[in-house]
């Protein structure tokens, strides 16, 4: 069974289908319902066996590079582009199919925003190598 | 015949530390002395079921001795050298249990080590715990810590380990295994209480006991702090009918009894914090001016508390709050911008300072910062709600205004 990462992101990507606010901002009733549905994701993919693993991913980034044999390393904190794409977490799902991975995807993408209308968030799916 | 005899695991693993101490006093190499007990562990639940042991310890240590021989000559084989010593059986060793814990608890608590091998190592070699169940705990692979605990044993091998350790390594160590223990597959903060209790068996320095108070104070509001759905639940909100007495009780009288000895010190200090709130029947009930006098003695053990306890400056800011009012209080946590200002906890301290001061718009500002620096799922969720919640409350109070 191929095993997909599905990554979602803080930015970058394709333009978004709808634009919200970050969560912070959004009612509390709709903050709940978020959190909720996150959760039932994580149960459907264990209940089905699809479930590897899933990780999110604190917004601060820094790039570091080698800088030569007795120096340290070269590291920046940005400030970058705001166009850079900016990983927010992934799941780890192994599955029968890719066509599987997108619905998935497609269901992840549909979770409750503000107002607890779909958020039609973009997500990045990508096929593990075995 | 045997039929029905049960293992107790429990049981075993509290023989770990006074078997390996035993070896390793005799002159066994720590390492591998504790490789050879973790196998003579895997044998007593294997044979314990139908053979159970007259004396668990004798056996446990002869079958660990007897490892260890078998490792030797194979070693001396290996070399292809002839000569094998003769090994005398082990004799049970005639020092007290707590004497053995304290002895190992140094070795593993060993200043040469790094934190993470501290703890590893402590759980392996004193609490008994196997590879498996510590690689859980921690959420790594279970090879990776295999190499992190062998590592750690090879660095111990060219010690000395008959020399006394430092107990203040030995504490903070425990503390560790305690505050990360929680969330986990496995209670480590059930290990971290049981080797606590063992510690204040074996020394009488207050700070011991008052580590001991500590967590068990803090232990005890554990059934509290998460709801059904697995959100955080802030200790005003908290369901106090759910705070285990048991432990309240205990922790104060382990914490009185340190106090008595009158050599204060950190861990003490918190654990009388941490009695004050579990002695509050409600948020509201709260002592915080005897709250606020125990930060003034926490943040005085330290010549420059900013910059070497941040922490107690931090929870005596939202003291100074409920006693000297939420400005006060603010002014306090900007003592420490420079310092904590990166961190989700001195945000998440200005959101409840705010809240408390009655600027929910400011409160919900504070919240978000802190959402988007938290390392912790279950933290950073708690904290989008209560910028949420704050958010929510400033358009209200706003639109009720107009």
């Amino acid at each position: 069974m191929p095993k997909y990462l599905l990554l979602k992101h803080y930015r970058g990507g394709p333009e978004p289908h709808r634009a919200v606010p970050p969560m912070d901002q959004w009612a509390p009733e709709d903050v709940e319902a978020h959190l909720a549905f996150l959760r039932h994701v994580a149960e459907v993919l264990e209940e089905r066996g699809e479930y590897v693993g899933a990780q999110a991913l604190v917004p601060a980034r820094t790039w570091v590079r080698y800088s030569g044999p007795d120096a340290a390393p070269v590291t920046t904190d940005g400030p970058h582009p705001e166009t850079s794409d900016l990983v927010a977490g992934w799941y780890m799902i192994d599955v029968e199919t890719y066509e599987r991975a997108l619905e998935v995807a497609a269901f992840v993408s549909g979770g409750p925003g503000p107002g607890g209308e779909p958020l039609y968030e973009w997500i990045d799916v990508r096929e593990v190598m075995g | 015949m045997s039929e029905g005899y049960r293992v107790d695991e429990g049981e075993l693993r509290a023989l770990v530390p006074r078997v390996l101490a035993g070896l390793v006093r005799r002159g066994e190499d720590f390492d591998a002395a504790e490789d050879a007990l973790q196998e003579a562990l895997l044998d007593a639940l294997r044979v314990w079921p139908e053979h159970p042991p007259d004396n668990p310890r004798a056996w446990l240590a002869a079958v660990a001795m007897r490892r260890l021989i078998d490792a030797r000559r194979s070693e001396a084989a290996r070399r292809g050298r002839e000569e094998v010593r003769q090994e005398t059986p082990p004799e049970p060793v005639a020092t007290e249990s707590g004497d053995d814990t304290l002895f190992l608890l140094f070795c593993c608590c060993h200043p040469d080590l790094t934190p993470a091998s501290q703890v590893a190592l402590t759980l392996r070699a004193v609490a008994g715990l196997t590879t498996k169940e510590i690689a859980d705990a921690f959420f790594v692979p279970e090879t990776t810590m295999a190499q992190r605990i062998s590592r750690a044993k090879r660095t111990l091998r060219d010690r000395r380990l008959d020399e006394p350790g430092d107990l203040a390594v030995v504490l903070r160590v425990l503390y560790l295994v305690y505050t990360t223990g929680h969330g986990g597959r496995l209670d480590l903060a059930a290990e971290a209480l049981r080797l606590a209790r063992q510690l204040t068996l074996a020394t009488d320095e207050p700070e011991a006991q008052g580590l001991l108070a500590l967590m068990l104070l803090n232990h005890a509001r554990l059934p509290a702090r998460l709801d059904a759905q697995g959100r955080i639940v802030t200790l005003d909100r908290q369901d106090r009918s759910r705070w285990n007495t048991r432990e309240i009780a205990e922790g104060v009288r382990v914490l009185q009894s340190a106090l008595a000895e009158q050599r204060p010190g950190r861990y003490q200090i918190e654990a009388a914090i941490a009695a004050l709130h579990d002695d509050a029947a409600d948020a509201a009930e709260t002592d915080w001016p005897q709250i606020l006098a125990w930060y003034d003695d926490l943040v005085a053990l330290t010549a420059d508390p900013v910059h070497q306890d941040p922490a107690a400056v931090l929870g005596r800011a939202v003291a100074v709050g409920h006693v000297l009012g939420a400005a006060a209080g603010l002014r306090e946590a900007d003592r420490l911008r420079a310092v904590l200002g990166d961190r989700h906890r001195w945000h998440a301290v200005r959101g409840y300072l705010h809240e408390l001061g009655g600027d929910p718009a400011a409160a919900g500002a504070a919240y978000a910062e802190a959402a988007r620096r938290a390392t912790d799922v279950a933290e950073r969720d708690h904290l989008v709600r209560q910028a949420a919640r704050a958010r929510a409350e400033a358009q209200r109070s706003s639109a009720g205004s107009v």
